[in-house]
């Protein structure tokens, strides 16, 4: 929170490693993908789930946690049918989301 | 007729000469570009069609009716038919009779034959044969009143679009209106041109009795020449600018014809035949009203001519906007009278984004998938005869596993009717490939369909049943399935309706049914459907229905339009179907159910569900009750 003035200057260590500059590049793509709390409404109707684990759900939170590897091999099998937009209760466009994580993450997961 | 003048050359020709010569290079050129852009085989086939006779006759009839007559508006909307074919095949009438007067009046042309049949009445004198050619006069007034009669109509549209039935009309460009007022004034200033020496040159009912009028007060001969300067400036402006606003669709429409004859297709969103497309695009503005989006304004700008336009400025952003926000319902591509496929250009277009990964589905076993659906239910039931005992493979697609209740009633009214089936994707199966395809990524839904056509192949049944025409219209167009008939639930109930294999009784329910976009404009299925329900109850119409049937809102065909924009859509399309005030909405598309469901005010069913309820098995051993049912 910026009031224009500070008592004292921050004194907190960032000790994560994780480079999310990906992810704010995704963030800025999808400004919804903050929206999302894990219900797993996608996860649960995913029929790309039985195949590879895909679940929109995991995917967010494995992108938020650097963990790009995982979740590009989640999504290797989503079929873009569109039932975890329908379920979303948050609103969440998820098939633009994956189609920009597909624009904007490589297959490597870097 | 004697000539007057003895160069047969005024300087008042140049502005027109030089305008046409402008646009015929351009044409020129543009043809070639389009041409050498279609890939080999499409241009191969474009040229021997162009030889074919079939074709030909084809060709030259649908460049007549629908490039002069204009058939497709008149079937619309009179008023905007006449007011199109009164412009078009008037100035072509125009044209052709004017060059007619030149070969029966004058010889030996040269150059001069690139301006005398525009300007014949000023280079000319009557003689006294001339009066012969009367007819021709006629015709030449004749048909000039008929195109002004056009232009009125056009600037009385242009003031009050609604008095020819168009809520909306799109925003001409710059450029556009400057084309569009030159054309208004061609025709005025070639009337008082004409009048100004039609007591030199001849005349009939029109610039006859107008030049008594004008030598009233204006006498003397040598004010005709700026009214000639005039209409001649007004030509050339007209060309001058034609290359750069709508009206470059009255020489692309004469190539656009043949090239959709030839049977090609859109392979690249700007290339070949797709740049054929957006040229034809004349801005009529058919597609803002059409389009369901248009129920929130800020979106009128994202319909097919606004496309169009920006893919002739090359306005990228714009481009990549329009085309990721269309639902793909269609209904443009329905409506438009030159035949332009927004939804088609839209995928081309979204094919050609690049990303850094797709989906593979090469881990997936078609084996284990056949395993779990090669469980056919009564495959010995000796009851059923062997030509009833077809086995059915019913693919649910992903859609319908939301809505649980059609895969639930649909595998009740087969069971009903004695239907030996099973169910392809009861867990979730492997999506259809269309969500896929829509998104504009080509090879991953190759992928798609290639696995399930493993999967159904290896099946072992006859008939593969769908109730969602997502996966439908896919399954006809891009699966090649030997062997196996493909056919929608709707088509299905039908056929066991018309074999008396379900006993429907009717009762005195009021039902609307909702086209849904794949299934009507999609496959063009748009009887089955209505037959079912007119046998459970009363079946009443939308507003707006069949090809014209407004979208639901909740197609999968947007990428960027989230579900919460979609609500005022809904609503509209809602209304739309409540219009004659029935009891129950019914629909064929499990994503249509789940959409209007949401905001309805009424219940809203999938077809299987209304038939499900008023069916029961038939006696299959009494044959006469068959024919009771149907009735």
């Amino acid at each position: 929170m910026d009031f224009g003035f500070k008592i004292s200057p921050s004194s907190a260590i960032n000790l994560d490693k994780v480079d999310l500059g990906k992810f704010e590049e995704l963030h800025k793509a999808e400004p919804d993908v903050y929206k999302c709390m894990a219900c797993g409404s996608c996860s649960s109707t995913c029929p790309a789930s039985r195949f590879s684990g895909m679940s929109v759900r995991k995917v967010i939170l494995d992108l938020q946690r650097g963990r790009e590897k995982e979740a590009v091999a989640l999504m290797r099998n989503c079929m873009l049918c569109g039932k975890c937009t329908m379920v979303c209760p948050r609103g969440i466009n998820t098939r633009h989301l994956i189609l920009s994580i597909c624009r904007i993450y490589m297959e490597d997961g870097k | 007729m004697r000539e007057r003048f003895l160069t047969g050359y005024n300087d008042f020709v140049l502005p027109f000469v030089c305008g046409m010569l402008f646009v015929l290079i351009y044409c020129l050129v543009g043809l070639v570009r389009i041409i050498m852009q279609l890939p080999p085989q499409d241009r191969k086939k474009f040229f021997i069609s162009l030889v074919t006779p079939k074709t030909m006759i084809k060709n030259i009839k649908d460049i007549f009716l629908k490039c002069l007559i204009h058939v497709d508006l008149w079937k619309r909307n009179r008023l905007l038919g006449y007011m199109h074919s009164s412009i078009a095949f008037g100035w072509f009438m125009l044209i052709l009779v004017g060059h007619i007067e030149v070969l029966l009046y004058t010889s030996h042309l040269g150059a001069k034959a690139l301006y005398y049949p525009i300007f014949f009445r000023y280079f000319v004198a009557e003689t006294e044969s001339t009066m012969k050619g009367a007819l021709i006069f006629f015709l030449m007034d004749f048909f000039l009143l008929v195109v002004l009669s056009g232009i009125a109509l056009a600037i009385i549209k242009r003031v009050r679009s609604r008095f020819f039935g168009m809520r909306r009309t799109t925003n001409p460009s710059f450029l556009d209106l400057i084309g569009l007022y030159s054309l208004w004034s061609i025709f005025p200033l070639r009337l008082l041109a004409e009048s100004f020496t039609a007591d030199i040159s001849g005349g009939s009912f029109l610039t006859k009795s107008l030049n008594y009028v004008f030598t009233e007060f204006l006498s003397n001969h040598a004010n005709m020449l700026p009214a000639w300067w005039a209409y001649s400036c007004a030509l050339g402006i007209f060309f001058f600018v034609l290359p750069f606003t709508r009206y470059m669709h009255i020489p692309t429409e004469i190539l656009l014809i043949p090239l959709r004859n030839a049977g090609i297709r859109i392979v690249n969103a700007r290339k070949g035949f797709a740049k054929a497309q957006v040229y034809s695009c004349p801005s009529c503005g058919l597609c803002i009203d059409a389009c369901p989006m248009g129920v929130l304004k800020g979106n009128l700008k994202d319909t097919t001519v606004y496309l169009n336009r920006q893919i002739r400025r090359n306005n990228e952003a714009r481009i990549e906007e329009i085309s990721d926000k269309c639902l793909l319902c269609g209904k443009c591509t329905a409506v438009c009278p030159v035949g332009v496929e927004g939804d088609k250009l839209r995928i081309a277009q979204r094919s050609m984004r690049r990303y850094n990964f797709g989906p593979d589905y090469s881990n997936i076993s078609a084996k284990e998938e056949i395993a779990r659906c090669n469980k056919f239910v009564n495959s010995e039931n000796s009851n059923v005869s062997s030509a009833v005992n077809e086995k059915v493979l019913y693919f649910a697609g992903c859609m319908t596993a939301l809505t649980p209740v059609i895969m639930k009633t649909t595998g009740s009214i087969l069971e009903k009717a004695g239907v030996d089936y099973t169910v392809m994707d009861r867990d979730g199966g492997i999506c259809c490939g269309r969500p896929m395809l829509m998104a504009g990524r080509f090879a991953q839904a190759r992928q798609l369909v290639e696995k399930n056509t493993e999967i159904i192949l290896g099946s072992g049944a006859g008939t593969l049943l769908l109730s969602c025409p997502i996966c439908y219209k896919i399954f006809r167009e891009k699966y090649s399935l030997p062997g196996i008939k493909i056919v929608h639930h709707t088509e299905y109930f039908e056929r066991l309706i018309r074999e008396g294999r379900l006993k429907v009784h009717r009762d005195g329910t009021r039902y609307v049914f909702h086209d849904p976009c794949e299934l009507g404009r999609g496959c063009g299925i748009y009887e089955p459907p209505r037959n079912v329900i007119s046998c459970a109850g009363e079946l009443v119409e939308a507003a707006k229905n069949r090809k014209e049937s407004i979208c639901c809102g909740g197609s999968l065909g947007s990428l960027t339009l989230g579900f919460d924009k979609r609500k005022a859509m809904t609503e509209n399309a809602v209304s739309n179907l409540t219009a004659a005030s029935p009891d129950r909405i019914v629909t064929a598309c499990p994503l249509c159910l789940n959409t209007f469901s949401r905001y309805s005010d009424r219940p809203v069913e999938d077809i299987a569900q209304v038939l499900d309820r008023n069916s029961s098995p038939a006696d299959i051993t009494g044959n006469n009750k068959r024919q009771k049912t149907i009735s």
